[in-house]
């Protein structure tokens, strides 16, 4: 099952715990993966650890001309791109009266904006080959919002309702367009809470403790594979119960 | 009838699986050909393929009929 041997995968914001974990579970599946991120050593290192199958291509993702050649690069690299994962995102969090319009633009660039640009570059190829997956990592905070993360929510809000527009689109060229919406996984980004700020959280969740980057991963993997063929304009929620929606 | 207005038609034919009857230059790939939008961008994808040009989005938004196709790509490479 999920064997993804022969495919190609592109995952962005490889260099990050999620995106790792992403890149780690579609390559030992059997996938050639590139690996994109600002983190050039982080790259690096996860490719050394990959050893085969693996290419890095740096990006910024704010930045039009650079996603575009993401794309290009990507596709140069691999022959093709079956598989593109939108993972890399960002945050600037700010109570709405306090944020700037560049903490709000800032995110909505990378975390929506770019992954449209790679999908838009990504279906063509895909189109031809009636094949391809786009995979958009969002968030529960998507779906039910977030104090102090306007911003983020609506970025994560849009690849929802974006991907459901593609999946529309696509469908019938048998290219899917699904996300996959993390809880609170145990990440950089998480283990920055204090403990106060994690014995709040903890309670909101039915399964008593944080997910881990490879369950997310593993979502991924399912709907990277040809036996999620079926399933198309859909956001798989992994947060261990948080929210059930 | 030109070698560029065959390759056209065999093309439009063989994407949109439809009799080469129907296929005059004057039909139009939506509304007498039965292609929908995505189609379209395809046919214009095969169009590029075929004769190694690159067809512009603002120029492949205006390209409707067999004959806008033909004449496009005549344009570009007389």
């Amino acid at each position: 099952m999920f064997d993804l041997s022969g495919k190609t995968a592109l995952v962005t914001g490889a260099s990050g715990g999620i995106g790792g974990a992403i890149a780690r579970a579609l390559h030992g599946q059997g996938a050639v993966v590139t690996l994109s991120g600002t983190r050039r050593e982080a790259l690096d290192a996860l490719a050394a650890e990959l050893k085969e199958r693996v290419h890095v291509v740096t990006a910024d993702l704010g930045d039009a001309a650079s996603t575009e050649a993401l794309a290009k690069d990507a596709e140069a690299a691999m022959g093709r791109l079956d598989i593109l994962v939108n993972n890399a995102g960002l945050t600037r969090d700010n109570i709405a009266m306090r944020m700037k319009d560049e903490e709000w633009q800032k995110v909505i660039d990378v975390n929506l904006t770019a992954g449209f640009r790679l999908a838009r570059a990504a279906m063509r190829g895909m189109m031809k080959r009636r094949f391809g997956r786009i995979i958009g990592i969002t968030s529960v905070v998507g779906v039910t919002g977030n104090p102090g993360q306007a911003n983020y929510a609506a970025a994560k809000a849009g690849m929802i309702g974006m991907t459901k527009a593609l999946a529309q689109e696509l469908a019938s060229r048998s290219i899917t367009v699904n996300c996959v919406a993390p809880g609170f996984i145990a990440t950089a980004m998480t283990d920055a809470l204090n403990e106060e700020q994690q014995n709040q959280l903890l309670p909101r969740i039915p399964m008593g403790r944080m997910g881990t980057a490879g369950e997310i991963a593993a979502a991924v993997a399912y709907l990277a594979s040809d036996e999620a063929a079926y399933m198309t304009g859909q956001t798989l929620h992994v947060n261990g119960g948080m929210a059930m929606i | 009838m030109s070698d560029v207005a065959e390759r056209v038609k065999k093309i439009v034919i063989e994407h949109l699986g439809v009799e080469e009857a129907k296929v005059t230059e004057g039909a139009n790939f939506i509304d007498d050909l039965g292609a929908d939008s995505l189609d379209t961008v395809e046919l214009v994808m095969a169009f590029e393929e075929e004769f190694g040009c690159e067809i512009p989005d603002d120029a492949a938004e205006k390209i409707l009929t067999v004959k806008d196709a033909i004449d496009y790509i005549k344009s570009k490479s007389a």
